[in-house]
């Protein structure tokens, strides 16, 4: 990736075309940064852990959720909407027979209003080839073993459609408040390559 | 006929690897990508479908020796050029100081 790039003449060439873009008024001055501060203040995997710790506190909300996932989440201030269209979000949920794990094969589509930026590993040919192929094995190199009886479903995520998983409630963790479950929610865990 | 992006169930690719507290962005420049795509779109110089295209289109070779961004860069070029807003020469540098 671009971490093992000499990228000095890529970084060169983005700000060339930035600069020439401003000067024939196609960026106002500070666009650039004004966007980047932006996104970075953007999606988080915060979000879905609040989401997936609503879920498991209110089973109304569950329900809502499952059926109807754009709906609900504007119950807790979030949205699809961010870009220049809406997309269709669905949430799966995890059972103990079931498990079940996103990607998108053809790019890197994903839930960034929900998520944030989408790790390194979602977006390379590795993940997205061998994923919807062997998601045993792939889970395997997460360090994920499900029992042989637990039925794997892939979601393949494209421009219009995103995907969120539900993970199931950990044992034990009745004592806990929303906060607290949220805190136990991981990004792995929100995409289907980890379990809660 | 499938595109060198249509990598779903393609044979061949190694163990997925997780990169350790990975930060959101590598570079600077990979920010300034996300961001200038993003400006763009909002202008309205192209839609997303062309710029998901315009990744897709490249060539095999090219499109798996570029890392993620780079490949966000070539078709934001390859856009401007299409569309008429710089030349290729003009987006290359080319003509800086001329």
């Amino acid at each position: 990736m671009s971490a093992t790039h000499d990228d000095a003449p890529v970084a060169a060439r983005v700000r060339h075309v930035e600069a020439l873009l401003e000067q024939r008024g196609w960026l106002a001055p500070g666009e650039i940064d004004e966007r980047i501060d932006a996104f970075a203040a953007g999606g988080s995997p915060a979000h879905g852990a609040a989401i997936t710790a609503r879920a498991w506190v209110d089973p109304g909300f569950r329900a809502r959720l499952l059926a109807d996932a754009n709906t609900a989440i504007g119950e807790l201030g979030y949205s699809m909407a961010g870009g220049l269209q809406e997309q269709q979000l669905t949430v799966v949920a995890n059972s103990e027979d079931e498990h079940h794990v996103v990607v998108c094969t053809l790019c890197s589509c994903y839930p960034i209003a929900l998520l944030g930026p989408s790790p390194g590993w979602y977006r390379s040919e590795a993940y997205r080839s061998r994923v919807v192929r062997e998601p045993r094995a792939v889970l395997r190199d997460f360090g994920v073993e499900l029992p042989a009886t637990t039925r794997i479903t892939v979601w393949d995520a494209s421009a219009e459609s995103r995907y969120m998983v539900l993970p199931r409630r950990p044992d034990a963790t009745e004592g806990l408040d929303e906060t607290a479950l949220a805190g136990l929610v991981t990004r792995k865990g929100l995409i289907g390559t980890a379990v809660v | 006929m499938s595109r060198i992006n249509d990598v779903g169930g393609m044979l061949g690719f190694p163990a997925v690897v997780e990169e350790p507290d990975e930060p959101a962005f590598h570079a600077d420049w990979e920010a300034h990508v996300v961001a200038l795509n993003a400006a763009l779109l909002r202008r309205g110089v192209y839609d997303l479908d062309e710029f998901r295209d315009a990744i897709e289109r490249m060539p095999p070779q090219e499109y798996l020796a570029s890392s993620y961004y780079e490949k966000w860069f070539r078709a934001i070029t390859t856009l401007l050029a299409e569309k008429g807003i710089a030349t290729p020469a003009e987006l290359a540098g080319e003509l800086a100081g001329g």
